[in-house]
């Protein structure tokens, strides 16, 4: 019997989520023994006609990372939907936008403006921008067109399953894909559809074994200000903490190795907005009851909206800013 | 501007606020019939999601009512709404959205009057701020780029660039 068909693409991505496929280490091994591997532009040589060539639903799985931010994400995220049974959003940047997302705090003509022409180390006198299509004296050059609003992938195309994380951890890599090769081989059904893998359904706060007190707090503090003390909720040392906000599956490393929990593995079950949520998290801690009072200590929140959604701007209620 | 009625989302907490709207109501005090009204056991049930869900749906604003500071039935629910609605507000600055369109008031179960004035003051602010319009807040596959389109134009410093070669 042919092997089953695996495709990794990525399409507005650091690479992140490549490597840490690369990361399962003797892993990929089995992977590679058990699926034929037909497409994955970060490692290996293919071009797009040879998926183009493929029959509808020949690839068994294809794991997508990147968010969708051009024509040429887009063209691929419905080509892949189209040949693949089961097809994942991988990472944070496919299921949430991650910080690809973030240009939608801007638009696209803003982006394009301090890219190339206003950026302290560009030195572009004619002021020229990338255009979609140019005229060189061998023919017309085209690229992409960009997108003034960011996308995630289940935004734009129909999705079987996420995987969160910037990126996924390697262990939860490991466990999702020998979970899928057992399910393949023994013939056992497919999760439900629309599963969150490798990954709880809590938040990070349950996996995090700081101490928890009903401390409350008068300021927020950014890290460097203080030495955290090592055993206690950060929240309450009031270093802003994404933790209540975020999905756990991650371990809450940062958070035990001392850093604030930044929110990549996005928000958990049955929250809809990690902002909306992080919001009643800090409200909870702040240690007053008067309105100008209030008002000055969230004022000591640094950069909000930033904070909020470092990762899934683009998945917020509110999509993007209103420029 | 003068035909347009703003959509307000009323969320009123059930022991003060709503027994308030009630009582104006029952008073045949009138307002302006713009606001919806939602009743939650209490201000501090209110999550700022529910507000953001409100302004996507299609409200130009939202008004949260809950017991005066001291007096809420479950002793501090009312507080966290304190803190939780001036960072909402902040969001919505930073999102673009002129924070007005949110309104947190105190409002017991007596002042039905004071509830019709809010409501009536609310109302007029909305109406002078304008519809809510907010952009590209779905994907629309028959515009997938959104914005004005990135034209495939050639840009003049490109026609100088070949008159140089």
């Amino acid at each position: 019997m042919a092997k089953p068909k695996l495709a990794i693409y990525w399409a507005a991505s650091c690479g992140g989520c490549d490597i840490a496929i690369l990361d399962i280490e003797e892993k990929i091994l089995d992977v590679a023994e058990f699926f034929d591997l037909v497409f994955w532009p970060c490692a290996m040589d293919f071009k797009y006609a040879d998926v183009e060539a493929m029959e509808d639903k020949s690839i068994t799985l294809t794991l997508f990372n990147g968010a969708i931010r051009s024509d040429e994400n887009y063209r691929i995220a419905q080509l892949l939907r189209k040949k693949s049974v089961v097809l994942c959003a991988f990472g944070s940047c496919a299921s949430e936008g991650c910080i690809p997302g973030l240009a939608n705090l801007c638009n696209l003509d803003s982006i394009l403006d301090y890219a190339y022409i206003k950026s302290p180390s560009v030195n572009n006198s004619n002021k020229i921008i990338p255009q979609t299509k140019t005229k060189v004296p061998e023919g017309e050059l085209t690229i992409p067109r960009l997108w003034n609003t960011v996308r995630t992938l289940p935004q734009v195309v129909d999705v079987d399953y996420i995987i969160p994380g910037c990126p996924p951890q390697s262990d939860q890599i490991i466990e999702v894909l020998t979970t899928i090769i057992d399910i393949l081989k023994n013939d056992k059904p497919l999760p439900e559809k629309g599963t969150v893998l490798g990954a709880t359904d809590k938040s990070v706060c349950d996996e995090c074994t700081r101490e928890r007190d009903i401390k409350k707090i008068t300021k927020f503090i950014r890290p460097y200000e203080i030495i955290p003390d090592p055993d206690l909720c950060l929240l309450e040392q009031g270093i802003v903490c994404l933790g209540p906000a975020t999905r756990s599956g991650c371990g809450a490393k940062c958070v035990l190795a001392g850093a604030p929990c930044r929110g990549c593995y996005g928000k958990p079950q049955n929250i809809r907005d990690q902002g909306a949520k992080m919001i009643s998290a800090l409200a909870s801690v702040i240690d007053s009851t008067d309105p100008e009072e209030i008002e000055r200590i969230i004022r000591t929140v640094p950069d909000p909206i930033g904070t909020f959604y470092r990762f899934s701007l683009a998945d917020s209620m509110l999509r993007r800013v209103q420029i | 501007m003068t035909n347009f009625e703003p959509k307000i989302l009323g969320i009123l907490c059930n022991w003060c606020s709503y027994t308030g709207a009630d009582l104006a109501g029952t008073a045949r005090m009138k307002y302006p019939a713009n606001m919806r009204s939602v009743r939650v056991m209490c201000s501090g049930r209110v999550d700022p999601g529910f507000i953001f869900d409100a302004l996507r749906a299609g409200a130009d604003g939202v008004l949260v009512c809950g017991c005066h500071p001291g007096d809420c039935h479950y002793h501090e629910g009312n507080y966290k709404c304190m803190r939780r609605i001036p960072l909402t507000k902040i969001l919505l600055e930073d999102m673009g959205i002129d924070p007005r369109r949110l309104r947190l008031e105190w409002v017991s179960a007596s002042e039905g009057a004071r509830f019709q004035q809010v409501v009536t003051e609310f109302t007029e602010e909305l109406r002078a701020l304008g519809p809510l319009k907010l952009r590209e807040l779905n994907f629309d596959p028959d515009h997938p780029a959104g914005g004005d389109n990135h034209v495939a134009v050639e840009s003049a410093a490109h026609d100088e660039l070949e008159a140089g070669h």
